[in-house]
Order: C-alpha cells, then structure tokens, then sequence
C-alpha cells in the first residue's frame, strides 16, 4: 500500500474496523518512506524493524480489546531534535554523531504511550537553525509539490514527510516559524502551540525561551489529537505552563459565527510579500467572513522589529545552549588534539555547519561585554513592545489572520548564499514565538503552482480557538485534501 | 589580634565563600549529593548537560538559603534571577554555570566577628548571598589520569553552593580568619551547611591590595583561589601581604592577577593574570523562572530560625553567670550549646556543668572529631556522673575518662563505674592500712609535712591513691593523714 | 564606520572555541556587519522605562521537593564518551591557557 495516508480519523476507523492492522500501516508508511527517501530526503533515520514490533504489540492491544487512544498503532515521525530513549539525536548536526540518548523528551513519551508508532526521525536544519532544511548535515529535504523547491524550515523533514503522505501526522518544533512557515510550504496544517503548553524536556535547545514543540498534519482535526495527547504541565520544564493539555476536539464545531477576527494592517502592506500569496490570504478570509465571522482591522506597530529582536535573542540564548557540545561527553570529538583548547576547537569547528556558527558568533557577541545592553537588553525590552502589541490586538479580536509567509516555497540555493535574505523570510512568524502566542498554518490555496499558507495566532492558551476557526475552515474548503503529483 | 599590623601599608581583604548547602538533591536535578565515590556515580541527563535535559530548582535549597540570608540580616530580595555564566572547562558540563548575578536572592547584610584576646568585636558587612551549582571535578594528578589527560568526573556538578561575599572590611589575615570561623559556626547553628572544610563544604577565595596607611583609595587587588582551611586563607593571605609589600617597597605596580598559595613554600604565586576583565557572557537563563520570595515565606523562615551564636553567647553567659570565654566555648556549636543547656536543667548547678563540659566533654570530642549529638551521650548521662563524683562514689580522677567512654556506648555512667570496678572506697580499715604502708615506707614524709612542706600532703595522697589504684575517696584519705599527723 | 571588525570576529570565535579559517573569517565578519546593520534599526526604538521580557508567559517559580530520584547509571553516563576510562571522562592535557 505505497499510496497516500489518509487523515488520522480516517485510519482511526479502518482500523477500528478490522479492515487494516497497525502492521500493516506502519510497513506501508516504512515502505512509502523508503521510495521516496532518495528523492524526498525527509528522514534522519528509519526505525524499520523496531517500529514494526511496536505496530505488532499494537495490534496485540487490539486484540485484548485494550487500545490505548485513537492515536495506538497510529505511524508518525518526529523531528530529530527531540530525543528517544535508546536512539540516535542528531538534530541534524555532525557534532552529535555517534549520540544514542538514554533518555526520551516528554512530548515523545507521551505521544508514544498512547501508543502512537514513531517510524523515524525527520530532518531539519542544523539545530533547527533555518528556514529551508538546507542547513541540515545530511542533504537538504525536497518540496513533495516541486522537488527542486525547499520545503521550509526548520521542520521540514516532518511537513514533507506528512505532505507526501508517509504519515498522518509528526512533530516539529518552532521558534521563529520552524513548524508554521514549512506547513505552509508543504500544503499541510502545522501548529506551535502556546510556548509552555508542550514541554520542552527532552527538546534539544535552540533558543529556550522560544522553542516550543508542536503537531504537523493534514487536518485541524488532527491536529487538535495530537495536542491534546503531548500538551499538559511537565514537572521537569520549569517553563511549562501548569495547566491541564486543553480538550480542543471538542472545540471544533464548525461555527465561527460571532468569532472577530483581526487582520493586523502591517501583515499585509510588508515589504516584499507576493501579491498572489495576499490574495489567497483575502480569499480565505472572505471564506471565514461567509462562514459567519466578523473581521476587523488591528495593527500591531512594532512588527517591523520583530525579525531585529528574533535575531538578537535566538542567536544569543542558542550561542550559549551550544556550548554543551564540547566533544567531552558525547558526539564527535576531533582526532588527536594535543590539549583541550585545542580539541574543544578543531570539535566544534568540524562539527558544526555555517549557519550554527553564524548565529553562535552573532549570539557569543550581543551577549559579550560592552554589547549586551545595546543588543541583547534592547531585544528584550522590545520584545515587551510586542507582546504588549499582541495583548491589544487580541483585547480587540479573537484571532488574528495572516499569511503564514511572504510567499510560496522558494528554490533550493535560492536563498542560501545570503543569510538576512533568509532570516527575513520569517517575517510574520516571529512574533508569535517572541509574545509566546500559538500559531497554526493552514492550507489556503495556491500561487505559482505551490501551497499558501494562511497563519492564525491567537491568545495564550487558546490553541482551541485557532483550531476551531482552522476546521471550520477546513470543512468549507478542499485546499487541504490537496495531494502533491505522485512523485514519479 | 596577636600579629603587628603592617608599619607602612593597610592590608584590605574582601572574602569570597562558597558554602556546600545541606540537601539531599542537587541544585536542579535529583541526582544524590554524596561524595567519596566512583566517578559519575550521580548523575543524570540534566547534570550531564545532555541535549534537551532542563533545570529545575530544589526547594529545600532555596529555604536553605533564606535561613542563611536572614541569619546573615541581609536583606532578602523579592525577586532574584539565575543566570548563565559562560566559559569551557571541562567540568562545566553546560559550559556555563547557573549562578545569581546582577539579582542575587539576598543583599546586605552583616556578620559580627569576635576577636580574639582583644574581648571586643568587629562588624564586618556583607555585600550579597547568591545561590549556585557547583562544578564537577577536573583530576589532573597524573598518577590517575595519566601522561596525556585529565580525568572528569561530575558526580559534584551541579550541587547546591551558596557564595558569600563580605565586604573589603578585614585588615588583616587574624581577622579574615576570625570572620571565616565567624561564619562557619553561624552557617552550622542555622543548619544550612555541614561547612565540613574536608569535604569541601567551605572554600573560600579572597581579594587582598594593600595601600599606604592614610591613604583613602583602593590599591590594585589579587584574589588568591582555593583556599581549603583556616590555617591556609592566614597563611595565604600572610605571604600575598609580603609579596606586594615588596613590589610596593622597591617602587614596583601590583598587577591584578590570580594566585595560587603553596603551603609547602609558604609563597604564593601567579595562576593568571587578568589582562581583560573575564567576558562570561552572563544572561537570564530562559530555562529558569526568576525565583520569587513572597513576604510570607520570608516571615516563616525568620520564624523558624533558630537562636543565633551571638545571641545564645549573651544569654548564657548571663543566666549562667559564665565568663565570656566559656560562654564562647559553650556555644560554639549549636549541639554543645543544647548539650551544656539540658545537662545545667537536669543538674541545678550549671557553674559545675560547665566545668564537665568545658573540661572533659570538650576533651573527649576532639579526640573524636564530630558533633556532641553524633555522640551517645545524653545530657542526663553526664549530670550522673557527675552527682555520682559529688557523692563521693567515684573519684573525679576516675571518672573523667568515662565521658569518652559514654560517648561511644552511652547507657548508665553508675553501671559503667560498677562494671569498671572504680566505685571509691571509703571503707575506713582499708584506707588505714594504706596510709599506714606508705608513711611506712617514706617515713622521712610525715616529718616533712609536720614541718610545714604542704606539697607533701600532695605526694602521700598520691602515693595512697596508687596503691588504691585512684578508687580512695580522697576526703576520706586527707581525715587519715590529718590523724596521723597529729599522732 | 563598520559594527564588526575582523579582530572582534576572531576575539568572539575564540570565546566561543570555534576556529575560522581566514576567509571564513573573512565572511563572517561581512554577514555578521550586514546582520548588525539590520539589527541596528532598533536603536530609533525608544525603549526608556520599557521592562525586559525573559519570558513571554508569566508564571510562579516552579520548586522540585528536595527527594533523590534514581539517575542514570555510571555506565550509561559515560556511554556516549568519546574518551573514557573507566566511568571517567577523559579529555586531552589541560594546560594554562585553558585555565578560567
């Protein structure tokens, strides 16, 4: 069965059914991944046999009638910057070589003991520092819809790998836009949600005070499963929020009647944003309007700064998360370095790509004497500008509805020989992780032959609303039923 | 203050103590706190510094340190903030520290520092108490790491410290030495440090420059690293005076650097010298949430600490009617002062009490080493043998060695003096006899003491007593001498 | 006038134990100066009496009970070393210059 996955849903009731084995899922999705790996490139690693036997005692469950949750026997895949126990972490990085982790992050665990069968590990950009997935060790990973076009970043491996249907549903993680800005790319739904809301234990660090784990799928539906299954208060994240993993299902109704959605004034007039993406964006918006919900324009004055403060804080918190990996305890170590200073640099110099040692520097200097206060101070007061802009915007409306980026996937290369080019590709994602609010993309259409995506932020904690307009959405329009060409 | 003070320059000494804090955990993980074992025998995911692992703060850690703010009347701040100190060694794990910086959980603050021989004290300020883990172990020592590397083991990484910082107050090393006892014993009565410096528990760095007396600026300081024990901060500090002392004299600058003292040569020398001020990078770690102190748990820790030295050393001396060198010796430790308190209850007269401890109770520990409640010996126990002395059932002599002894078996001290066979005799044949062999044998003594030579009585009780072997009662010897002597 | 020069490039990649090659070097310092440039667009922002923002989502210290939870065993701690002897770490000679 190399064809497409369906939705989790859909799965879910085939095998309630009988009419398929959590086997024969996972081998099928081992199988599809396999084809397309040496086009696609979405994967790390395979799990192969060990997630066959965990498909098997799934099945086992089955049998004794003691299914877990509508995610047992369900294959997904995770972004190789959230470790499991037993295996490999490389976030994509030649420094971690050799690292098999003898411990698992809690929003893996958790997706895990419901029983859910990890059949890989995505790839990523290098320490999820990227927006293509070109920044990643082991080769790029192809847009399922043109495999001459990136698929975003940094999550990419998990948006393509959902995308071209290998399986249902992965994580990813976000910090600026590493799960949003590729779902959009890829034509799937991608969530970050509240930052806390999902524990970072067991995430692999980029910026602590941004990251936040979060679901790809094709629907809002499964989306809203796979938050409810990961998220919850973790007593080894001191930065996850206490509350209760939201029951956003039940949510979903399908209404948005009375809902106010907010269209902020400067996600629409920036500087370099495809026109044609803007109006797929309108489109949608006219959609949700028919639907019921009212629009209303907000502004959010500080968004120009946004990608200034994202690239003074990420780098900075990153440059010193980075330091850990130092040859000493685990991953690569150069050869034959005579003293330490000499091993901890030849490691780190060989071990790392450009873009980590790009932002490691930029980091090691905002943060370094004399500069902290002119960068790294200033960041941080801005960054209560924008969250403080969000606070009124989201008094005003119950969403805010924008696109996800500036425009469609662009080529592989295109970007990459000029880094701020890159970083400006973020520009409407960013400020979601810098005010800690969710974010959700979802397809709405296409330019240029390639997915737009449209992005929906909201309050803290109000993943349900995001995934309540998203699904209402999604019940009215086919955009993300949308397979790519089967890749030939 | 027994040393002279410096002819030409003013010694200023600011000192840096990181305090082992008393908890089971570490700083941010659960791994044991437990030394004097195999390498990476505590460890886990988070003080390993594996990707993804997350600090969490210890609770106890935090009550540890408030107590010990509030011992120290610093002023405990409302919010302090952990941050990141950034550099590589390896054992650093994270490749940085997790250390209280620009907020630290406590400001201010003082300690007062009785000197010794001169009877008055001195107040030497604080500037500020932070929390912060600890590092692991670096073994350089060939004989364990080999020709070509050094060995990690981060079985301590990551355990809770608190660091102290005075004030540049001290002005000289009697008085840095009298503040670190100072400080050790207030940080052992509150309970917040086993401060053992064996074990590490106390480590103390410190600032010395010196100036030209008069002088109202600073001079340009060394800080002198790792410094173990008592004896080696004075000595340290000793032969760092001398050495800028000479640099000065012969017209030279200090540079500010970083020494090292070698006990062997009694000299210290040049670790590193500061060219640039470190650049550690330090930031708020986004992992940790700024700790938080609301009123009321400030007000329950002030609450629950317990009588501070100086004050138990005031009240003692007091209602006890003891001198201010035994009130001093009494309270040393919190454990001696509740030991000395509970035995001068049961006992009615607390001046004999004191003798006992400061005597015989304080004897006995040092040649044990430990705290007088790590012994078996109860309060009670000692107000026994003591009544049994006063009744005359066993001689003092006889029964001072018995503190150690109940130290290590407890139990009844009239049952220990039974079982020992030293119950005192008093019977009066037996003793006549005795008095009788001795003046028998040295029969020129009795003419000596008849003439008047008292410290013969001295000999002759002696002699009695050996042939008794110490059991004599020696009221009862004296009346038979006294007898005999009038004979 | 430049934000970034060749020299601060290096002092910084020396903090950060990273070795540049001369044109790497050479490189970054370019991308880091037009990083800078962009970045610098923040100094018109006039931030006086503004609060910085650690974390965006306010929440109370998290404390853990002081209880000693089981951790890795000595083997697995050492697991992934690359130099190991025994369940020590082992890392090359220290000398001076490695000292902080």
């Amino acid at each position: 069965m190399a064809e497409p996955l369906p939705t989790l849903d859909v799965l879910r009731r085939e095998l309630d059914a009988g009419r398929v084995s959590s086997l024969e899922l996972v081998e099928a999705a081992l199988a599809r991944a396999e084809r397309l790996e040496p086009r696609l490139h979405a994967f790390v690693g395979l799990r192969g046999a060990a997630a066959s036997a965990e498909a098997a005692q799934a099945d086992a469950r089955r049998g004794r009638g003691e299914v877990r949750s509508p995610l047992d026997g369900i294959p997904v895949a995770v972004k190789d910057n959230q470790v499991l126990a037993g295996e490999p972490t490389t976030c994509a990085s030649r420094i971690l070589a050799g690292f098999v982790s003898p411990y698992e992050a809690t929003a893996v665990a958790r997706l895990r003991a419901a029983g859910a069968v990890v059949i890989g590990r995505t790839n990523l950009d290098e320490f999820a520092m990227g927006s293509s997935t070109e920044n990643s060790a082991f080769g790029a990973t192809r847009n399922p819809w043109d495999l001459e076009r990136a698929p975003g970043g940094s999550s990419g491996g998990s948006a393509a790998a959902v995308a071209a249907g290998v399986v249902p549903v992965a994580l990813g993680s976000d910090t600026g836009g590493s799960i949003r800005q590729p779902a959009a790319f890829c034509g799937v739904v991608g969530l970050k949600p509240t930052y806390g809301r999902v524990s970072r234990y067991g995430l692999v660090a980029f910026a602590s005070s941004l990251d936040q784990v979060g679901p790809f799928a094709r629907s809002a539906a499964d989306c809203a499963r796979v938050l409810q299954t990961i998220a919850g208060h973790d007593a080894r994240d001191s930065t996850s929020i206490p509350e209760p993993a939201p029951a956003c299902l039940e949510a979903l109704s399908g209404d948005v009647s009375g809902l106010v959605l907010g269209l902020p004034r400067e996600y629409f007039v920036a500087e370099g944003v495809d026109p044609e993406v803007l109006a797929r964006v309108r489109e949608a918006v006219a959609e949700l309007e028919r639907a019921g919900a009212k629009m209303r324009e907000v502004s959010l004055p500080h968004t120009r700064h946004a990608i200034a403060t994202y690239y003074l804080i990420a780098p900075a918190e990153a440059s010193s998360n980075l330091a850990r990996y130092d040859g000493v305890r685990y991953g690569h170590r150069a050869a034959d370095a005579a003293t330490l200073g000499d091993m901890y640099r030849r490691t780190r110099s060989e071990g790392f790509g450009s873009e980590v040692k790009r932002r490691i520097l930029l980091g090691t200097y905002v943060l370094s004497a004399g500069y902290y206060d002119a960068y790294y101070r200033k960041a941080l007061q801005v960054r209560t500008l924008l969250r403080r802009d969000f606070e009124r915007a989201l008094a005003a409306c119950d969403v805010l509805v924008t696109p996800t980026a500036p425009e469609v996937a662009f080529r592989l290369g295109e970007k990459s020989a000029d880094p701020l080019r890159m970083y400006l590709s973020d520009v409407y994602t960013v400020s979601a992780n810098l005010a800690g609010v969710p974010g959700l993309s979802i397809p709405c259409g296409f330019a240029h032959g390639m997915p737009v995506g449209l992005q929906l932020l909201g309050r803290a904690l109000d993943e349900a609303t995001l995934l309540r307009v998203a699904d209402a959405y999604q019940r009215r329009t086919e955009w993300h039923a949308r397979r790519p060409p089967e890749l030939a | 203050m027994s040393a002279a003070p410096h002819p030409r320059y003013e010694v200023v000494i600011g000192l840096e103590v990181h305090v082992q804090l008393r908890t089971e955990s570490k700083l941010f993980c659960g791994c044991a706190v437990r030394y004097g074992e195999d390498p990476n025998h505590h460890a886990c995911p988070v003080c390993l510094a594996l990707p993804g692992a997350l600090p969490v703060l210890n609770r106890q850690a935090v009550e540890l340190a408030l107590r010990a703010a509030l011992a120290a009347h610093c002023t405990v701040q409302g919010r302090s903030v952990f941050a990141r100190k950034n550099y590589f060694y390896p054992d650093l794990p994270k490749g940085y520290q997790i250390s209280q910086y620009e907020e630290p959980l406590a400001t201010g603050g003082f300690l007062d520092v009785e000197l010794d021989g001169e009877g008055g004290t001195q107040r030497v300020r604080l500037t500020r108490i932070h929390m912060e883990e600890d590092a692991g172990k670096s073994i350089h020592d060939r004989a364990v790491a080999g020709q070509d590397g050094s060995h990690v083991d981060l079985n301590r990484a990551g355990v809770p410290l608190l660091e102290i910082v005075s004030e540049p107050d001290l002005r000289s090393p009697e008085q840095a030495g009298a503040y670190l006892r100072a400080l050790r014993q207030l940080l052992r009565y509150v309970d917040v440090s086993d401060a053992d410096l064996e074990k590490g528990h106390f480590r103390c760095d410190a600032n010395l420059s010196l100036r030209p007396r008069g002088a109202s600026e600073l001079g340009i300081r060394t800080e002198l690293k790792n410094l173990n024990s008592f004896r080696f901060v004075e000595g340290a500090l000793r032969a760092e005076i001398e050495r800028q002392a000479e640099r000065l004299d012969a017209g030279e600058r200090v540079v500010q650097a970083t020494l090292l003292y070698d006990p062997a040569t009694e000299r210290t020398r040049v670790m590193r010298v500061k060219e640039n001020a470190d650049d550690y990078r330090y930031f708020p770690d986004p992992d940790l949430i700024p700790l938080e102190i609301e009123s009321e748990a400030l007000e329950r820790a002030r609450a629950a600490l317990p009588e501070l030295p100086e004050a138990r050393r005031r009240r003692l001396a007091e209602a006890y009617e003891l001198s201010a060198y035994d009130a001093r010796q009494l309270t040393e430790s919190r454990a001696l002062a509740d030991f000395f308190e509970a035995a001068a209850r049961a006992h009615g007269n607390p001046k004999t009490v004191a003798n006992w401890v400061l005597r015989d109770v304080l004897q006995a520990l040092k040649e044990r080493s430990g705290e007088i409640d790590a012994t078996a010996l109860a309060p009670e126990a000692l107000v026994g043998l003591v009544r049994l002395v006063e009744k005359g059932k066993v001689t003092a002599s006889n029964a001072r060695p018995l503190v150690a002894e109940l130290m290590q078996r407890g139990g009844d001290p009239q049952a220990l003096v039974r079982e020992r066979g030293l119950e005192a005799v008093a019977d009066t044949g037996l003793l006549e006899g005795a008095v009788d062999e001795v003046l028998a044998a040295h029969p020129e003594m009795l003419e000596r003491l008849r003439a008047g030579e008292e410290k013969i009585l001295n000999f002759l009780m002696g002699q009695v007593m050996r042939r008794t072997r110490g059991k004599a009662n020696p009221a009862a010897v004296r009346d038979i001498l006294n007898r005999r002597l009038k004979d | 006038m430049a934000r970034i020069t060749r020299e601060e490039v290096e002092r910084i990649a020396d903090l950060a134990r990273l070795t540049l090659r001369p044109e790497e070097a050479e490189r970054m310092t370019g991308e880091l100066e037009t990083i800078l440039e962009y970045v610098a667009s923040l100094e018109a922002l006039d931030t006086e009496g503004v609060e910085p923002t650690s974390h965006a989502i306010p929440l109370r210290t998290p404390l853990r009970d002081d209880r000693v939870q089981p951790g890795l065993d000595p083997e697995q701690a050492v697991a992934n070393a690359p130099e190991r002897d025994g369940h020590a770490f082992v890392v090359p000679k220290v000398i001076a210059e490695d000292e902080t």
